[in-house]
């Protein structure tokens, strides 16, 4: 039997590599046959989960309830001291201090990544920004995020904080950080689907002993990890009130 | 245990009053007029029990209340409670989220120093296995704007 594993679209394209190499010492630890399958986008990867093609995924924060509750998965582990945060930031030539001094109506541009669009739009909420005073553009990576704003196409960018920093120079320098996030409880994590509920224990002590030989150690590196820790029910069920909670 | 507020905690010139909670606790407190602004892109984030208990508060929580987290744990979230917001707002937060509803508001909160902050706040409750055990209050940064509505609301409701 083969199963499918899938990571959320918005990793930085540094680690695609490393998620395969992941995938690899995955299948060798497990002895399950597993394939990788990389979505372009968020729609995608959840057209694939409705028709329960998934069985193992590094999960996006904003999809946990509808993987926890309606596709029955189980929360395994995450990414030890790794946190989702988000950027709002705008050309250097603006001369705004903050989002309450941004006009009145603003153009914004972001993925479909959506805990970091949901994190942007708190950040601009102060700016008494909703979807009645902004106009809202959709691209394809933080790199255009970017260049819409470099452009002059649009006035703010809301940017995955590691994206942001792993932007060049040269764009940076065109860039100016309006609000950092530094919400610290908002994470991606790995989470089972039913077709592997039965080997959770299996998983998550494999995966917890990654860091404890050089083999592994290397894999982890090559995602940007120092480790994984548990990720627990109570825990997911946190992160999905907290979702919850920000989605007013 | 929810006790007096200390005098020797209190920075700037302060005004007392007595506030009656839940109608059984009477607290002592010192305000002043000092705000410290809500920062921006954090939020505020806590858990009480069914009795409005903290059981788990993160650092923003600490660094805006002013309070340890060893005096926040055990402690009744009306801790914070300022005497400028009107009872009304707080029966309306208890009645919707006992009804298993997620509530919404802009609150006054209290500062151990006597301070205030501004916050958005949301509360749901946690249900699990069909019974609320426990709820999650997070506060994000509002806008002045509605801070400001605030400000000419509030005392129209006492």
């Amino acid at each position: 039997m083969s199963y499918l594993f899938t990571v959320s679209p918005d990793f930085t394209p540094d680690h695609l590599s490393g998620w395969y190499i992941f995938n690899t010492w995955l299948q060798r630890q497990t002895e399950a046959a597993i394939h990788l399958e990389v979505y372009d986008n968020f729609h995608c990867q959840r057209k694939a989960i409705e028709k329960d093609s998934v069985d193992l995924i590094y999960a996006n924060p904003y999809d946990a309830t509808m993987l926890i509750r309606d596709k029955g998965f189980l929360p395994l582990v995450k990414p030890v001291g790794v946190s989702d945060e988000a950027i709002i930031a705008v050309s250097m030539d603006n001369l705004a201090e903050d989002v309450a001094h941004l006009s009145e109506k603003i153009s914004v541009a972001f993925t479909d990544d959506p805990d970091v669009r949901m994190m942007g739009m708190i950040m601009l909420e102060p700016g008494d920004f909703d979807s009645s005073n902004m106009d809202l553009k959709t691209v394809d990576t933080y790199v255009l995020v970017a260049k819409e704003i470099m452009q002059g196409n649009c006035d703010v960018g809301i940017f995955l904080a590691e994206a942001f920093d792993s932007l060049s120079i040269m764009v940076k320098k065109q860039l100016r950080i309006l609000v950092r996030s530094e919400i610290s409880v908002i994470h991606h994590s790995l989470m089972l689907g039913p077709k592997l509920a039965e080997r959770r224990d299996e998983f998550q002590q494999i995966l917890l002993e990654m860091n404890a030989n050089d083999k592994g150690k290397g894999v982890l590196d090559s995602l940007g990890f120092s480790g994984w820790e548990v990720y627990d029910e109570e825990e997911a069920e946190f992160m999905i009130d907290l979702m919850d909670t920000l989605l007013m | 245990m929810l006790t007096n507020m200390k005098l020797e905690d209190i920075e700037g010139e302060y005004q007392e009053t007595t506030l009656s909670l839940y109608q059984q606790i009477e607290r002592k407190i010192y305000y002043t007029e000092i705000e410290t602004p809500y920062p921006d892109g954090k939020l505020i984030v806590s858990t009480t029990d069914i009795q409005g208990v903290m059981t788990h508060v993160n650092k923003a929580f600490i660094e805006m209340s002013g309070y340890s987290e060893d005096e926040l744990i055990g402690t009744a979230h009306s801790i914070l409670r300022h005497p400028d917001m009107p009872p009304a707002a707080f029966q309306d937060l208890w009645d919707t989220v006992n009804s298993g509803k997620k509530w919404q508001g802009f609150v006054k909160n209290l500062r151990k120093d006597g301070g205030y902050y501004w916050v958005k706040a949301t509360v749901i409750p946690n249900v699990r296995n069909a019974e609320v055990v426990s709820y999650t209050s997070v506060r994000r940064k509002p806008s002045r704007t509605k801070v400001e509505e605030c400000i000419k609301l509030y005392p129209t409701l006492f």
